[in-house]
């Protein structure tokens, strides 16, 4: 009964991971169709004409760079100004400390149509900033800064700063400190929240479309295209991103595993 | 005495003023600019600030349909996504061994793939020309010229598969928490394998329950997406409401005005919620 039990929870997710993944391994499938008309909805034929001819297609180009430009400089400022509130959070006592907390988790919590509409109705009020590629930069950096925020705090709670006053102990400068010390040890953490900023960024639909005018960034342009008919490039440049995101995960992950093992073994 | 002891200047307020002094401009300001629009009269380019309440009362009436219909979906999108992921979180948790974070990147992997791109994936496996309709077809859950598309159905649907790792990580993480001896101590108490989920594992993982509800029921609600791509004018929700009325119909104070609805509404439906899960923790 009790193997029974395992067994059926076992199927249950082989099939659970199985549904998650139809979709891509469709996405995938399709980057190699040969569609007849417009819409790639229907299975012709077999060709690696969209892999070679990425390019073929009009304003791809354009909107992948703007999605990536707009990624680093976001993602970039974002973990600058969240990964000091992170600092400021974790190693200093303060009043407002409540507030603070709040403030930070009120963008992650709000629908993002809301905070799409708001920035929206500021930038129409003013007339310093037309709509396109900075408000979309100041919308990014917004909505990161408490992923940032929270990814950051998270790994700094562990941080031993006995190691600080060792260093200070054997004569480091404040500076050294930081460098040789401070640095090397918050480096992961600031890192694994620049790379979620960045992947939120270039996957930002709703608040980048109330706030691009014209800009278009990739998930913009594949909207504009939904209605046409989605070219298979959209599919090769999803498939490529999947590939690579999904394959730099599972070989970090494998190594770590494996590492775990041998030391345990 | 480190870095920070020594510069007094980097007190905890030089660090939080940059970061908190953009969410303050860009997140609390726009709220509101968004207050204020929702309380224009007149039309567009000449919106003028006039009091006027009645924006709300007409948003509350003018849509009530798709208000409603937002709300449904969101929470049966809600319990779906729980029920699916409870099992699978519970599965990498207790089960799936040493290999667990690996099962952990599959699982989040789809996420990978932008959110349209995902969502027209669901367009192509629902269409009426794919495999899924000709199969329901043939075998009579489906009418000859039934269709998946254009139906609430594929619209639930796609929303529950879009919000999966919101539901499926917080689980993971409090299932993931619970101290295995309180299971083996139930066992000792000769606590059935059934009665030792209901009274141990089930109420210790109530706080990723709660979470993942949030985190789910949120962004459904807003949602304009899944209902665009995947839906029919007849499955127009609150979200669709508002983007058109914002960026193609330019009748921004009953946008705004909705908007503030929908989050209203959005904190009461937590209120309610968590009225309810805190009182049976008791």
């Amino acid at each position: 009964m009790k193997a029974l039990r395992g067994r059926f929870l076992d199927a249950y997710a082989t099939l659970a991971i199985g549904y998650m993944l139809l979709p891509i391994a469709v996405v995938l499938l399709f980057s190699f169709n040969d569609p007849a008309g417009r819409f790639n909805y229907v299975w012709q034929s077999f060709t690696f004409d969209n892999w070679v001819d990425w390019d073929a297609v009009p304003g791809l180009r354009d909107a992948l760079e703007t999605s990536l430009l707009i990624a680093v400089l976001a993602s970039l400022t974002a973990t600058t100004l969240g990964t000091l509130i992170a600092l400021a959070l974790v190693r200093h006592d303060f009043r407002g400390r409540a507030p603070i907390n709040f403030l930070i988790f009120l963008p992650m919590a709000a629908p993002e149509i809301v905070l799409g509409a708001s920035l929206l109705t500021l930038f129409l009020n003013q007339s310093l900033l037309d709509l396109g590629f900075w408000t979309i930069f100041i919308a990014h950096v917004m909505f990161n800064i408490s992923f940032v925020v929270v990814t950051v705090r998270a790994r700094l709670v562990d941080f031993d700063r006995h190691l600080e006053e060792a260093a200070a102990d054997l004569g480091a400068t404040g500076l050294e400190t930081f460098r040789l010390i401070t640095m090397p040890l918050l480096w992961p953490a600031i890192l694994a929240g620049a790379l979620l900023a960045f992947a939120i960024s270039v996957d930002d639909f709703v608040i980048t479309y109330f706030n691009s005018g014209s800009e278009i960034t990739f998930p913009v342009f594949v909207w504009g295209q939904a209605a046409r008919g989605v070219p298979p490039q959209v599919n090769v440049i999803g498939s490529a991103v999947f590939l690579a995101a999904v394959g730099i995960m599972l070989a970090s992950v494998i190594v770590q595993t494996r590492r775990r093992k041998e030391s345990t073994a | 005495m480190t870095f920070f002891h020594r510069h007094k200047w980097l007190a905890p307020w030089s660090l939080l003023t940059p970061g908190l002094a953009w969410l303050a401009v860009f997140f609390v300001l726009p709220l509101g600019f968004l207050a204020y629009q929702s309380l224009q009269s007149g039309i567009f380019p000449s919106y003028e600030f006039t009091w006027e309440f009645g924006n709300y009362g007409d948003a509350l009436s003018d849509n009530r349909e798709q208000l409603f219909r937002s709300f449904r979906y969101a929470a049966i999108a809600t319990l779906l996504a729980l029920a699916f992921s409870y099992p699978l979180a519970y599965w990498i948790a207790f089960r799936a061994g040493r290999w667990k974070n690996v099962f952990l990147v599959l699982v989040v992997a789809p996420f990978f793939v932008t959110y349209l791109i995902r969502t027209i994936a669901w367009q192509t496996i629902l269409s009426d020309d794919g495999t899924v309709v000709s199969v329901l077809r043939t075998i009579g859950l489906l009418a000859d010229d039934g269709r998946l598309l254009a139906t609430s159905t594929a619209v639930v649907a796609g929303i529950t598969y879009n919000y999966l790792p919101f539901a499926i990580l917080p689980l993971y993480v409090s299932l993931e928490q619970i101290d295995r001896r309180m299971l083996e101590a139930a066992e000792d108490l000769y606590a059935s394998r059934r009665k030792a989920f209901l009274r141990v594992t089930l109420p210790l993982s109530l706080p990723g329950i709660f979470a993942a509800t949030l985190l789910t029921f949120i962004p459904a609600a807003g949602d304009f997406i899944n209902a665009e791509l995947l839906g029919g004018p007849n499955q127009a929700m609150i979200g669709n409401v508002i983007q058109s009325k914002f960026l193609a119909l330019i009748d921004y104070p009953s946008a705004a005005a909705l908007s503030f609805v929908l989050m209203a509404l959005i904190v009461a439906a937590i209120a309610v919620y968590a009225r309810i899960v805190g009182s049976e923790r008791l």
